[in-house]
């Protein structure tokens, strides 16, 4: 097959709040706005890894020649446009906006533990200064408490219905487990024949827990740790189980691991995770762990023993055995599961230790 | 895998063999689902119509053990059709025409009836990855867990280095690795024949270099795999140091192995768990978990990534690698005076030629892939791009040969294992995170429907499974997963030890135990 050329990039530009910007053709108005000026304008029903929607209207920006108010996630960007983010009566069009969906939740205020764009709502909510309650009275949205799955709160009188959790079900993941009932305040997001996501096609992988901007979809094993006094803390690290390796952020209050969160410039999963990844960490504080170095005694039970006292023996165990059958009697077997500097010291003990290549590791089943 | 996995969105075909990626690699096959979404044309070989297998555009239930025919046959229409890459094969490979001559005799027909699908199948699965501008092949265990392993991987390579499906995005052979560092235990060297960084144990030039390094001679021969070294237990060899595995449930043929390090004067484990293997050792050693361990790990594609420490961990557990130095250090070993992590990760780099460029502050936002020979490296997302590692990419002529036992009158049905979505491994780590059992709670044996009604079987009835090394009890679950006369479980739940079945041989080469195909016989436990 003959390679097509590169079509040639002519310079393109357009102007963003008087700003004179380049761009490159099929951009939207609101990646060229956000590139250059930063997250400057506000979204509810935006995620960047997901087709633009158009749904929330609170991305919409005056461009120069048009009558009304454009959304500026659906729009693409052309030569010459003049874009203007912030006026007046715009910030009104955005604040009167938030006035209503603010007052069709039960809540704003949600848990931070609930997910990773769970903040989203009520920090435009407290920007735009729109707990005004102007707009109380119908509510949309009905919680589905009777889903009991141990890791996906379904709350939905605090849906928005920005449709972010169906997208990503089906752009990113390709399972399609969830869907949306009815349109307006009868809006509705349901899985086929309305069943508990045990019965979808759902994988439990969170994904549309973490993109929810209003904490309707809930991290149901964080939030076991509401009561857990202190500041959430983020450790950027990779996650435990398979071999793609998924960036994760490790969510702790104090010495407690109280959940997990993808991340979003991670280079293996740009977000995405599993269920053992998103869900399944805490066997690492599990009441089962070992604690103590142990030595088994005569009738076969083990006794604590402190580091030097096991240490020794574990050395006088090799001692022995290396001056009754020889350096070839010893054997290391390293772990597939542990980091780097557990398989490279265990490979050292076996070469430096016994001089033999006498050593494996749990690749073969 | 040869490619990235950002390159999985990028293929015109997709060819899947033997992975169950959307359980065992789920964010993996996101990529798959999106090149579909594109337009690229997914080919799933699988012997379990697995969810690979129902969104393919063309599923092949082949039956298991059977790969090496389907790819020579494919192999032979891919010639047949004029479809080589002849200045790939010209420029790049050595051992062609022999190869090319050699599938002349392995029609689809031919393969239909081993494989089980029909020949046309196998015709359109060649036509299409052998027209494809970027066909790339992706594979796990299923290709590798057999007798014939090494013989499967070479038969894949022959098909992407025959129509050049190799160097370039979007194509390639693509295993994906099954555990979070498995990838990083054989760069560390943890292996019989390399030292780190892939550096041959029998190459006079490596062995001095690490006799010196670790300041003691150094054997200028392969040592043995874990397979044979638990052979040999009690014969040969009399002491072990196990770290972070449950061999006797994630080995095959559990009782051996049971009886294996039983065998042995001296065993010495360490792990987070009391999993049954460290119950056998006289010593325990508790180590640090992911969380609580600074470290470093590969990932499939080659890409090295920092782990970091978020909490403390419980009681005196301590750092694997402290651990293990602490031992070496008592019995005099040279170079074990490491404060951290990072002294042992830069010491490697310095040691290997794939890690040469790297370090501990290097690797810190995870944006390479090795091979990175020098600091001024910008990392190999893409490998084999100009040449292969060894000059040109080699031909393999491979004939099909039969798993290590076949089905028979007294062990008529095909068993074979694997993972599942929601539970890991031996499940130290899924079976103790809440809410997994509210999903998975106990293991099944999926048979398909008609294959119950023949063979008198219920579904949710506990049966008698057995192979030729022994037999357990196992819940039926009926499941269209399962193709007629193939049953499938886990080797995750310890009270279904399903490994007490398996090990019926082993990769003559690797070593790898076929664990894929194990014939076996279903009786029905009359109710108490």
């Amino acid at each position: 097959m003959i390679a097509e050329a590169e079509p040639e990039l002519k310079a393109l530009t357009m102007t963003v709040d008087n700003q004179t910007v380049n761009f490159t053709e099929g951009e939207t108005i609101y990646q060229v706005a956000t590139r250059h000026l930063g997250e400057k304008i506000p979204t509810l029903c935006y995620d960047d890894r997901l087709e633009a929607f158009g749904g929330c209207r609170l991305c919409v920006v005056e461009v120069e020649g048009m009558r009304a108010p454009v959304a500026s996630c659906t729009t693409k960007a052309t030569d010459g446009m003049k874009v203007t983010t912030q006026t007046a009566k715009i910030e009104k069009y955005r604040k009167t906006l938030l006035e209503m969906v603010a007052s069709e939740n039960r809540s704003v205020d949600v848990d931070p533990l609930s997910g990773y764009a769970s903040q989203e709502l009520r920090t435009l909510v407290d920007h735009y200064d729109a707990r005004t309650g102007r707009f109380a009275g119908k509510k949309s949205g009905t919680s589905n408490y009777d889903d009991k799955n141990p890791f996906i709160l379904r709350d939905y009188d605090n849906c928005i219905s920005c449709y972010r959790c169906v997208r990503v079900c089906a752009e990113q993941e390709g399972d399609y487990a969830i869907n949306v009932m009815n349109r307006g305040f009868a809006t509705q997001i349901i899985t086929e024949f309305n069943s508990e996501l045990r019965d979808s096609q759902c994988t439990f992988c969170g994904q549309c827990v973490q993109t929810c901007p209003t904490g309707a979809l809930g991290d149901a094993k964080a939030l076991r740790a509401t009561e857990v006094e202190g500041k959430i803390e983020k450790t950027r690290s990779i996650c435990p189980y398979c071999g793609v390796g998924c960036s994760v952020d490790i969510m702790t209050r104090g010495q407690k691991i109280v959940g997990v969160q993808p991340a979003m410039d991670g280079p293996a999963n740009k977000g995405a995770l599993c269920i053992k990844g998103q869900f399944a960490f805490d066997f690492v504080q599990h009441e089962d762990r070992l604690t103590q170095p142990l030595i088994k005694q005569e009738d076969g039970t083990f006794k604590e023993v402190d580091w030097d006292t096991a240490l020794d023996a574990a050395a006088e165990g090799y001692r022995k055995v290396l001056e009754k059958y020889g350096r070839h009697a010893i054997y290391g077997v390293a772990s597939g599961r542990a980091p780097h500097e557990a398989a490279y010291t265990m490979q050292k003990f076996i070469r430096a230790g016994f001089g033999t290549n006498y050593i494996d590791n749990c690749s073969r089943a | 895998m040869s490619n990235p996995l950002v390159d999985m969105q990028k293929p015109d075909v997709i060819f899947a063999i033997g992975t169950n990626m959307t359980e065992c690699h789920p964010v993996a096959a996101t990529g798959i689902k999106k090149a579909q979404a594109k337009g690229s044309k997914l080919i799933v070989a699988d012997p379990r119509r697995i969810r690979l297998a129902e969104i393919a555009d063309l599923y092949l239930p082949i039956r298991v053990g059977s790969d090496v025919a389907l790819a020579l046959a494919m192999a032979h229409v891919i010639v047949r059709e004029g479809l080589v890459d002849r200045d790939f094969v010209a420029d790049r490979t050595t051992g062609a025409e022999a190869f090319f001559e050699h599938v002349g005799q392995f029609t689809p027909e031919w393969a239909s009836k081993i494989c089980q699908v029909p020949a046309t199948d196998i015709e359109t699965a060649a036509l299409w990855y052998g027209k494809a501008d970027k066909g790339a092949i992706y594979y796990t265990l299923g290709i590798t867990e057999h007798i014939c392993g090494v013989d499967n991987v070479q038969s894949l390579c022959n098909l992407a280095l025959m129509t050049g499906h190799i160097g370039r995005e979007g194509t390639g052979v693509n295993p994906m690795r099954g555990q979070n560092n498995i990838q990083g235990a054989g760069d560390c060297g943890a292996v019989p024949a390399n030292f780190p960084g892939f550096q041959p144990c029998n190459d006079p030039t490596s062995v001095e270099k690490f006799s010196k390094a670790y300041r003691r001679e150094i054997d200028g021969e392969k040592g043995i795999t874990k397979v044979a070294a638990l052979n040999q237990c009690g014969n040969g060899i009399h002491a072990m140091i196990i770290d972070g595995e449950n061999t006797v449930v994630s080995d095959p043929d559990r009782n051996h192995c049971e009886h294996a390090l039983k065998s042995l004067d001296h065993l010495v484990v360490i792990d987070i768990f009391m999993t049954e293997t460290a119950t056998l050792a006289d010593i325990v050693l508790p180590a640090t978990s992911w969380g609580e361990t600074d470290g470093v790990q590969t990932n499939t594609e080659r890409r090295v990534q920092r782990l970091r420490k978020a909490v403390e961990p419980p009681g005196q557990a301590r750092p694997d690698w402290w651990i293990v130095s602490e031992i070496a250090k008592r019995l005099g070993a040279h170079g074990f005076e490491y404060h951290s992590a990072k002294d042992v990760f830069n010491e490697l780099c310095e040691l290997s030629p794939i890690y040469n460029g790297l370090d501990w502050d290097r690797i810190d936002k995870g944006e390479y892939q090795w091979p990175v020979p020098t600091k001024d490296h910008p990392g190999t997302p893409i490998l084999h791009i100009d040449e292969f590692k060894n000059g040109r990419g080699i031909f393999k002529v491979i004939g099909y040969r039969d798993p290590a036992e076949v089905i028979s009158d007294e062990f008529p049905v095909w068993l074979t294992t694997g993972r599942r979505l929601q539970s890991y491994h031996t499940r130290t780590q899924t079976g103790r995170s809440a809410g997994i059992d509210y999903l998975l709670a106990e293991e099944s044996l999926e048979v398909n429907p008609e294959d119950l009604e023949a063979w008198g079987l219920k579904d949710g009835q506990t049966c008698k499974i057995s192979s030729a090394r022994g037999s357990l009890e196992i819940k039926i679950k009926a499941s269209d997963v399962s193709p007629r006369g193939t049953v499938f479980t886990s080797f995750s739940f310890a009270d279904v030890p399903v490994n007490i079945l398996t090990g019926s041989g082993y990769d003559p080469i690797t070593e790898t135990a076929e664990l894929k195909v194990c014939p076996v016989r279903l009786d029905a436990i009359p109710d108490a």
